[in-house]
């Protein structure tokens, strides 16, 4: 039987606020254990929170980028349970009333464009942690993300697949780093997600009973995961079993999920209004000022990579797909004049060198404005493309100044002919039996000799002026 | 008179003026305290040295002109559960019996502010549940009238302190009447104030919603007083609310003509104790014959405010005790076999029986499939009593009637009766679910020579009509002037 996958996610995202949700603690990641906490964030006897204003802003730059509908009105409540990385014994996060509702983001698969839904968001409050694996008498806990503000992203069960999960995380992803509410990284922990996973025979209307998988926080486990969870799911009803509701534990070393003890999962969180808050009440006005302040997102940047630059779509994709790398190629554009070729050095040797030494486009060595300038040796003549493939080489080891590079090895293009006639005599000389092959008709004989020209002139010389010479030198003889 | 026996207002004077230091003052309630805590109980913790280190330098700033506070260089004592840096504050509980906080509560840091000197922390029933003391880990405080009563509760180290003259102003706490009632039973004026009014931030948490800290003093300008030192909007705390606050003592003027005051029906209705209910009657006919305007109305759904009342402030209760789990702070049990053991463990061990109930309750009203019923209606109830009050106040410029059914009652003669415990916050309890502010001031004496209280309701933030209705009927009468005799 064909079965069609039924997926909801719910990712966890950082906020990039300076200061926590309910106390004026950082947020910085790192730092001795039990540092950046206080009483409030500790949940000692007595304190109080207050709301960290930037937090609801940064939810609803989120909500307004996700084409959400914002809540005039919302109010916090609390997650009660108990848990030692949880001082208070609650969360303090959104149950009915949350922020943003009714959103949409449109993902391409396979050349086809899909809208995913948005249930909600919503802020919460991070948990500690727990270290377990040093002390065998004990846990020991760091409160320090204790509080460090959150927004939970519920997608509607709109995804369909593997593939879709991955590229609904990777829009995701790309939008919050945009906007700037999140730095997304992964493996600090700031995107996590939940997934949401049924299979029902293709063409059926009902949803099978599903299962959720939680804290998934790498975008390959998240599709490992997925793809687990869906042969399993299909084998157990394969073989006549039923697929039971419950919460299942992913283990991305061996590769399979775990039920958790019945015990684990059977919460019953208790939520109520949380009392020491006050609703949170949105002026329309302020939300439309929020709105009129969201930056370009990669969708329209994607879009205006096509029209404006004439890049092909997929192009235009990746470059967009992260924001350090569009905000690197917006930069270099604005100093070049040669979109395209700016481009395909970014598609081709930067993507490379990226991947060869395991780097982010947040950590790019040179500034766009080098990448342009290199361009513009290039166009001008000043330097060959296959000279540029070293000069770029050097530029990203270095984060030199290509002018400079090629300034100091010496590396302009050769376009003295009488130093190249020289240079051309010379290999004619070395090489009669190519000489001799080209006579006769062999053009392949032509393409060694312009090489070694090249060798011997270390790819300095302009080829075309190469070609012109050695086919005078040639019909002379 | 004795030094102690005076009045913040009096002591005011005489500090100001060079008549007495506060040095002299402090020791001479330090005293007191020495010769009757052992019989009363009031404090859990006198900070005897840090008294009287910080009297003398308060005594400097008044030598030296430093200080314009009216309260500086008085002697006062705060209910144990509200935060102080460097001093134990244990809610009267065996779970927070070693927890010293490294932050002042809003309220004691704004007293410090006022030059006011620490005299110690205050007896209560654990975690303020309870109305009469009886549920305090340490110790019974005694109502100073007469010691086989209990003081009334939570507050009753509070009222005890001032009517025993161990302090001379307190601050209490109040849920569900926990400064009224003890207020009632000892003979002394207490303030529950609007929500919102007064900060609380580092006041240990009972029920978020409910809970609010007020003065208990020994005449209604004292009240002004120690409201103007404590009201005003904290940014800790964001339920706090961000308004101008009057000035307090403004308010104390001798003059009640055309005043409408409203009298529920539902409150000297059945359920009072007729000596009570005589009591406030004539208190009634004083403020008619000062030229009051007063008239019976009905609040409707009185009879619902208890459960509604105990279901709210349960399911916040059940939430804020959570984080005693013996993890962080506070009492841990010694032996546990694992995580789940140790929480059970500690909690068993380091919460009284009334906690237990009342987390229990709460517990239940909050979860799947009984929230509805429960928790939800109970707020429903909690618009309809704010509802009733508005329309009253819509008529009447304040409320009056009894704080508590009885006086003061015998140690152990409700203890083994929870709910008849409950139902004597009949009176009290609505005040808190509508947010308003409560008086009480001292109206008479049962024949068994027990004071009874006034409760003067107000709108939200009118404390000073309160303040003005109070401070004339006591210049009008002799009540406030009955002294336990201890
Ligand atoms: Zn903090």
């Amino acid at each position: 039987m064909e079965y069609e996958i039924v997926i909801g996610l719910e990712v966890h995202s950082e906020l990039s606020t300076k200061s926590k949700i309910y106390c004026t603690c950082t947020t910085e990641f790192g730092g001795e254990v039990n540092t950046h906490c206080c009483p409030i964030c500790t949940g000692m006897p007595g304190v109080l929170p207050v709301l960290n204003e930037k937090v609801v802003e940064y939810a609803v730059k989120a909500g307004l980028a996700t084409n959400c509908t914002i809540a005039e009105y919302s109010k916090q409540d609390r997650k009660n349970y108990f848990y030692p990385d949880l001082p208070k014994a609650y969360q303090t996060s959104q149950y009915d009333l949350p922020i943003c509702k009714n959103g949409y983001i449109d993902i391409e698969v396979n050349g086809e464009t899909k809208r995913i839904g948005l249930t909600r968001i919503h802020i919460e409050e991070d948990a500690g942690k727990l270290m377990h694996d040093e002390w065998d008498t004990g846990s020991l806990v760091d409160y320090n993300r204790c509080g460090v503000p959150l927004i939970e992203i519920v997608s509607e069960p709109d995804i369909r697949s593997a593939e879709e999960a991955k590229v609904f995380l990777e829009n995701l992803k790309a939008i919050l780093q945009y906007i700037d509410v999140s730095d997304c990284k992964m493996q600090e922990g700031s995107l996590r997600a939940d997934v949401n996973l049924s299979v029902r025979p293709k063409g059926q209307k009902e949803f099978g009973t599903r299962t959720e998988m939680k804290n998934l926080n790498s975008f390959r486990g998240i599709i490992r995961a997925i793809e687990a969870e869906t042969k399993r799911q299909i084998d157990e009803i394969e073989s006549g079993g039923v697929i039971v509701q419950e919460t299942r534990r992913w283990d991305d070393n061996k590769g399979i999920s775990y039920a958790m003890r019945s015990k684990e999962e059977a919460h019953d969180y208790r939520y109520f209004p949380e009392p020491d808050l006050v609703p949170i009440v949105l002026d329309k006005e302020w939300i439309e000022k929020i709105r009129e302040s969201l930056p370009e997102l990669p969708e329209a940047r994607k879009k205006r990579y096509v029209s404006e630059y004439g890049l092909p779509e997929y192009d235009a994709g990746i470059l967009t797909s992260s924001k350090a790398l569009s905000d690197f190629f917006e930069d270099a554009v604005s100093k070049s004049s040669n979109a395209k070729a700016v481009s395909n050095w970014i598609m081709g040797d930067l993507m490379r060198l990226l991947k060869e030494k395991n780097m982010e486009a947040e950590e790019i060595p040179f500034s766009g404005e080098y990448l342009a300038k290199m361009v513009a040796l290039i166009d001008k003549g000043t330097i060959s493309g296959a000279i540029a493939k070293k000069v770029f080489d050097k530029m990203f080891n270095t984060g030199k100044d290509p002018e400079v590079i090629v300034k100091e090895e010496g590396l302009e293009v050769v376009s003295d002919e009488g130093a190249l006639v020289a240079v051309v005599t010379k290999i004619l000389e070395n090489n009669p039996q190519s000489v001799a092959d080209y006579k006769s008709g062999k053009e392949k004989a032509f393409g060694f000799l312009v090489g070694q020209a090249m060798k011997e002139t270390k790819g300095k010389a302009s080829p075309q002026i190469i070609n012109k010479i050695l086919k005078e030198e040639l019909d002379k003889m | 008179m004795e030094l102690h026996e005076l009045t913040a207002h009096e002591l005011g004077e005489l500090l100001k003026n060079k008549k007495v230091s506060a040095v002299e003052l402090t020791k001479t309630v330090l005293d007191r305290i020495e010769k009757v805590d052992s019989k009363v109980g009031s404090y859990i913790t006198v900070c005897e040295d840090e008294a009287l280190k910080r009297a003398k330098d308060v005594q400097e700033k008044i030598d030296k002109g430093e200080t314009k506070s009216p309260l500086a260089g008085i002697p006062m004592a705060l209910k144990d559960n509200m935060c102080t840096e460097g001093i134990k504050t244990t809610c009267a509980s065996k779970m927070l019996n070693n927890f010293v906080p490294p932050y002042n509560a809003t309220v004691a840091k704004k007293l410090y502010d006022q030059d006011t000197i620490l005299l110690g922390k205050l007896n209560m029933d654990e975690f303020a549940m309870g109305g009469s003391n009886e549920n305090s880990y340490f110790k019974q405080t005694k109502n100073p009238w007469d010691l086989e009563r209990v003081p009334g509760g939570s507050s009753g180290g509070s009222a005890a302190a001032v009517a025993s003259n161990e302090a001379i102003f307190t601050l209490g706490s109040d849920t569900g009447g926990s400064i009224r009632q003890p207020a009632s039973f000892c003979g002394v004026v207490g303030i529950k104030p609007t929500y919102g009014a007064v900060s609380r931030f580092g006041l240990v948490a009972f029920a978020s919603s409910l809970d609010q800290i007020g003065p208990l003093t020994k005449d209604v300008t004292d009240c002004a007083l120690v409201l103007n030192a404590i009201t005003g909007h904290d940014p800790m705390d964001s339920t706090s609310i961000n308004i101008e606050y009057p000035d307090y003592t403004k308010a104390l003027v001798n003059d009640v003509k055309g005043m409408k005051i409203g009298i529920p029906k539902e409150y000297i209705g059945e359920g009072i104790n007729p000596e009570v209910k005589k009591s406030i009657l004539d208190a009634i006919e004083v403020l008619r014959k000062l030229g009051a305007e007063c008239e019976e109305f009905s609040l409707p759904i009185t009879e619902y405010a208890i459960p509604a009342y105990y279901l709210i402030a349960c399911a916040e209760a059940s939430s804020n005790l959570a984080r005693y789990d013996g993890v962080k702070y506070g009492y841990r049990a010694e032996k546990y076999t694992d995580l789940l053991d140790l929480y059970k463990q500690t909690r068993s061990e380091g919460f009284g029986d009334e906690v237990k109930r009342r987390i229990m309750l709460g517990t239940y009203a909050l979860s799947s499939g009984y929230y509805d019923a429960y928790y939800k209606k109970a707020l429903q109830v909690r618009t309809l009593i704010s509802k009733g009050f508005n329309e009253a106040f819509s008529k009447y410029d304040l409320i009056v009637g009894p704080t508590a059914p009885t006086t003061a009652f015998k140690i152990g003669e409700k203890a083994n009766d929870p709910l008849e415990m409950y139902l004597g916050d009949i009176y009290t309890v609505s005040v808190n679910i509508a947010g308003l502010p409560g008086l009480v001031v001292p109206c008479g004496l049962d024949s068994s020579n027990l004071p009874v209280g006034l409760q003067l309701i107000g709108k939200h933030f009118d404390e000073s009509t309160l303040l003005r209705v109070g401070y004339t009927f006591e210049q009008n009468t002799e009540f406030h002037k009955n002294k336990a005799k201890i």
